[in-house]
């Protein structure tokens, strides 16, 4: 090789490894488009509402004068469809993942439904309030409801929670389950008394991480006709039920009228005034907040997890 | 001594029979379990195939009214009006256009994601930065509805002046940043299924690392891109909040983004929160809407997912 | 323009002075003193992890890709009396200097064509004609053209493996190295393709030198004119293949090729 030629081949070299400095910039701006979205969504929201976020929000019911208005009846109805989100969704949940890691042979009805799984995973969520509109609400007669909102919702973090509680099972050896067979367990047994609560941490992410989810959807609990004007509590056992003036039965919130927080800050974000536009920023900065907390909450846990198991 | 030998044949006999029928409850109860795992697993396909029944049968309700060839080809959709017209096509362009506008924000910024984080990025950054773009997917969405509404479309107006408060541009681009994580992923997952031994065989030709990622990983990877491509047309076509609130509700058959309209998703939202009488033709076009909704995702997820095993199983 | 002679080799294309190689805090080559012949083949042969890949890779500073990689000592490339290794140099220089066959073919997911064109295309190569010209030169020198001529354009995954391997080859070839390295180039052929690779090395050393590992004694004994042992990350013995295969000097040697191990 002459030494014209080496010249000619450096400057080359040097040309090329210019796109690759520029490139590395480029990707990592690029990288960087979804922290600068979160930072000014997050400072556009707390600028917004931070000056509405005092006890009284809290406190408060809705009204038509936005500067008393309050998320009173928004986060008890969140909480009390969470409630029956994860009663109905963690149980049918893990036992699904259970059938489906430890006893499902392999045939088409377990290919069936692993498709159906990962099929749900894609369903956009609208879909599953048009579901529960129908059955739910009319055919099964449960109105517009706690309780139909809350099945809605366990539905939608179903396929969550399956398949975070079929990671963590398949995560234990199989040493274990030999061994407690080996001992004379019968399958039941063995998942019951050792996979299950070896893998409870690896569920309770999935669980949080799904509770997270369903605490943000609006979509499927307005379609199951979450009113947006709820200035009363559901009737919780032990109070007085306002509109029978009797006193509440252990049940009879389940199928009360309700509203949660993120219909409320829907609600308020399509009103034209100002001060109604606070009340919906203020209203977020609580979403978001809860949502964060679950969401750390849950990677603090598998943290955890990872560095307890000793395998 | 023994009790044994005074002990009758029978009585010896009924521990055996209690022994046995000990082992036969076991099975039973063991069965009995076993019987509602696999409901409580069913439950994924009785859930499909109630979508798929109610909305037929609502929608099918629908169309007893309705005839398809005037859903199909009617640019007018007006259900509650005097004179209703029943066209989904200004539904089906308003969703279309929103997610073009995602699609155009998502793809590019996802796909120059994954080559960073892929090809270039060390360790420590990937580490860094992936979970900031996992946190992207946990915001609700009605909470971006409001940020596209109050901050994107303020921001766009500086510099389009005409632009109206309500349109497609401002929630698309929403959108768009909402799912790049998802196309990142799911390409980035391509690109690291791409042997070491094609890259080794690049950078042995004296290729920089663009000239490798460009030229040899990205072409090798190029099915997984189309996947994250098409999941991410299924994810922004069932996107609700962002345009219910930023989009404005009115059905406007136009392909103009910076014009105001209502997705298929939008519409059912609108109509679902005014009073609906059970079993009127609106309340029946709901369905008829979701139908179309869920036949488009269905079509984009199934091609996706067949795209995204074949370069799984391609190396 | 000085000569480096070796009394043994005669002129050198290149070659390793006290080379000791670190992968992290693992020693993997001692102090290995290797001289390659111009336009000569040198086989480097020795039972697995003894390091002749890692010395081979050495040479076009693939150790840079990983991290935690350390390189000592010199690898001199004649004339030009430039240490390779040093870190004053830039790898990307000396890959294309030195090219590389690897012991699986690597295509490209592209065209035969593209696939041969590729190490045009990166050295910033635009005109067509010559890059034509090039790649024909290059499937020739692979003994490939006849095969390929009529479907240049059609994807090299098509290929059998002898002939992805050749096809791997023209690559290597087609941006003129002055040094071709070979990792074990037949152990994924069947033995027809492998001949036919043979028979290719024998052809190219005449324009090119050539540095080839291979497990198979027989192999570096049929292609090879010097042979370098390698044992537990140490230079054993170098010889003309002659003399090593027949009155090899060290003990090591001996018992390798007879069998004893390995």
């Amino acid at each position: 090789m002459h030494a014209t030629d080496i010249q000619t081949l450096r400057t080359l070299i040097a040309k090329h490894k210019r796109y690759d400095i520029l490139f590395g910039i480029i990707g990592l701006l690029a990288t960087l488009v979804g922290v600068i979205t979160l930072l000014a969504l997050f400072i556009d929201l707390v600028m917004g509402g931070y000056g509405r976020l005092t006890p009284e929000f809290f406190t408060n019911f809705p009204s038509r004068r936005a500067e008393e208005a309050g998320i009173l009846s928004a986060w008890v109805g969140t909480i009390l469809v969470m409630l029956v989100t994860v009663a109905a969704a963690v149980p049918m949940g893990i036992a699904g993942a259970v059938y489906l890691e430890e006893y499902a042979p392999k045939n088409w009805v377990t290919d069936l439904i692993e498709i159906n799984v990962t099929n749900l995973a894609g369903v956009p969520s609208i879909v599953y309030g048009l579901l529960a509109l129908g059955l739910f609400v009319y055919i099964l007669d449960f109105g517009q409801s706690i309780l139909s909102a809350g099945l809605t919702l366990a539905l939608l973090i179903l396929p969550v929670i399956i398949v975070a509680t079929r990671e963590s099972l398949r995560a234990i050896p199989v040493a274990i389950r030999e061994a407690a067979y080996a001992l004379g367990a019968t399958r039941w047994q063995m998942v019951s008394d050792h996979l299950i609560p070896y893998s409870m941490g690896g569920i309770l992410t999935g669980v949080i991480i799904g509770m997270a989810r369903a605490i943000g959807e609006t979509a499927p609990i307005i379609t199951i006709g979450a009113l947006t004007f709820i200035a009363f509590l559901p009737p919780l056992p032990g109070t007085i039920d306002p509109a029978r003036n009797m006193p509440a039965g252990p049940f009879d919130w389940l199928f009360s009228p309700f509203t949660v927080l993120p219909i409320q800050m829907f609600n308020w974000v399509s009103r034209p005034q100002a001060a109604f536009l606070e009340n919906a920023a203020a209203t977020g900065i609580v979403i978001i907040v809860a949502t964060l907390a679950m969401n750390a909450l849950a990677i603090w846990l598998r943290y955890r997890i990872r560095k307890n198991i000793k395998w | 001594m023994d009790n044994f030998p005074t002990l009758s044949a029978g009585v010896v006999m009924n521990t055996q029979a209690h022994r046995l029928s000990e082992k036969k409850l076991r099975k039973v109860k063991e069965k009995a379990i076993e019987t509602l795992l696999f409901l409580a697993a069913f439950s994924a396909v009785a859930t499909t195939t109630a979508i798929v029944a109610i909305l037929l049968y609502e929608a099918s309700g629908f169309f007893e009214h309705v005839s398809i060839v005037e859903f199909l080809t009617n640019t007018q959709w007006t259900p509650m009006f005097e004179n209703p017209q029943y066209g989904i096509l200004p539904l089906l362009s308003g969703t279309l256009v929103t997610t073009g506008v995602a699609l155009a924000v998502a793809v590019p910024i996802g796909v120059i994601v994954a080559i960073y984080l892929s090809e270039f990025a060390p360790h420590k950054v990937r580490e860094t930065v992936k979970p900031f773009l996992e946190l992207l997917e946990g915001v609700p969405t009605v909470v971006y509805g409001y940020f596209a509404l109050l901050f994107v479309t303020p921001l766009l107006q500086i510099f389009m002046p005409n632009l109206p408060g309500f349109n497609m541009l401002g929630p698309g681009i929403v959108i768009g940043i909402m799912i790049i994580p998802y196309v990142s992923s799911v390409s980035e997952d391509a690109m690291r299924a791409v042997p070491m031994s094609l890259r080794e065989g690049s950078y042995a030709m004296g290729a920089t690392r663009f000239q490798t990622a460009v030229n040899v990983v990205f072409p090798a990877s190029i099915s997984g891109v189309l996947a994250a491509f098409i999941l991410g047309i299924s994810r922004a076509v069932g996107e609700t909040m962002v345009v219910a609130v930023a989009a404005g509700q009115q059905p406007n058959f136009t392909w103009n983004p910076s014009e105001p309209a209502a997705t298929i998703t939008a519409y059912i939202v609108q109509v679902a929160m005014g009073d609906l009488p059970h079993g009127s033709i609106a309340y029946q076009s709901i369905f008829a809407a979701g139908l179309v909704l869920v036949l488009m995702t269905l079509v984009f997820n199934i091609l996706g997912h067949m795209l995204r095993r074949r370069f799984r199983e391609a190396y | 323009m000085t000569e480096h002679i070796h009394p043994e080799v005669g002129p050198l294309k290149a070659e390793t002075k006290a080379f000791n190689f670190f992968y992290g805090s693992n020693h993997a080559l001692k102090d290995i003193n290797l001289p390659v012949g111009d336009r000569k083949v040198t086989a480097l042969i020795g039972p697995s992890g003894c390091g002749k890949s890692t010395l081979l890779r050495s040479f076009n500073r693939m150790h840079d890709l990983y991290p935690g990689n350390r390189y000592e000592g010199g690898i001199m490339l004649y004339p030009d009396n430039v240490n390779m290794i040093s870190k004053g140099v830039d790898p990307i220089e000396v890959r294309m200097r030195v090219s590389m066959v690897f012991q699986k073919p690597n295509p490209f997911p592209k065209s035969i064509f593209e696939n041969v064109a590729y190490g045009l295309r990166v050295r910033g190569e635009k005109t067509k004609s010559l890059i034509e010209d090039k790649v024909e030169a290059a499937l020739r020198g692979a003994a490939l053209w006849n095969e390929v001529k009529d479907r240049l354009n059609d994807l090299a995954f098509n290929l059998s493996g002898g002939q992805q391997q050749r096809l791997c080859i023209a690559r290597a070839l087609a941006s003129d190295p002055e040094i071709i390295l070979f990792d074990e180039p037949t152990s994924a052929l069947d033995p027809i393709a492998t001949a036919s690779i043979e028979e290719l090395v024998a052809e190219l050393k005449e324009k090119v030198t050539i540095l080839i590992v291979t497990h198979n004694m027989q192999q570096a004994a049929r292609i090879s004119d010097y042979t370098a042992f390698m044992y537990l990350g140490e230079l054993i013995e170098f010889s003309p293949t002659d003399t090593l295969f027949v009155k090899p000097r060290q003990k090591q040697t001996e018992d390798y090729i007879t069998g004893r191990f390995g």
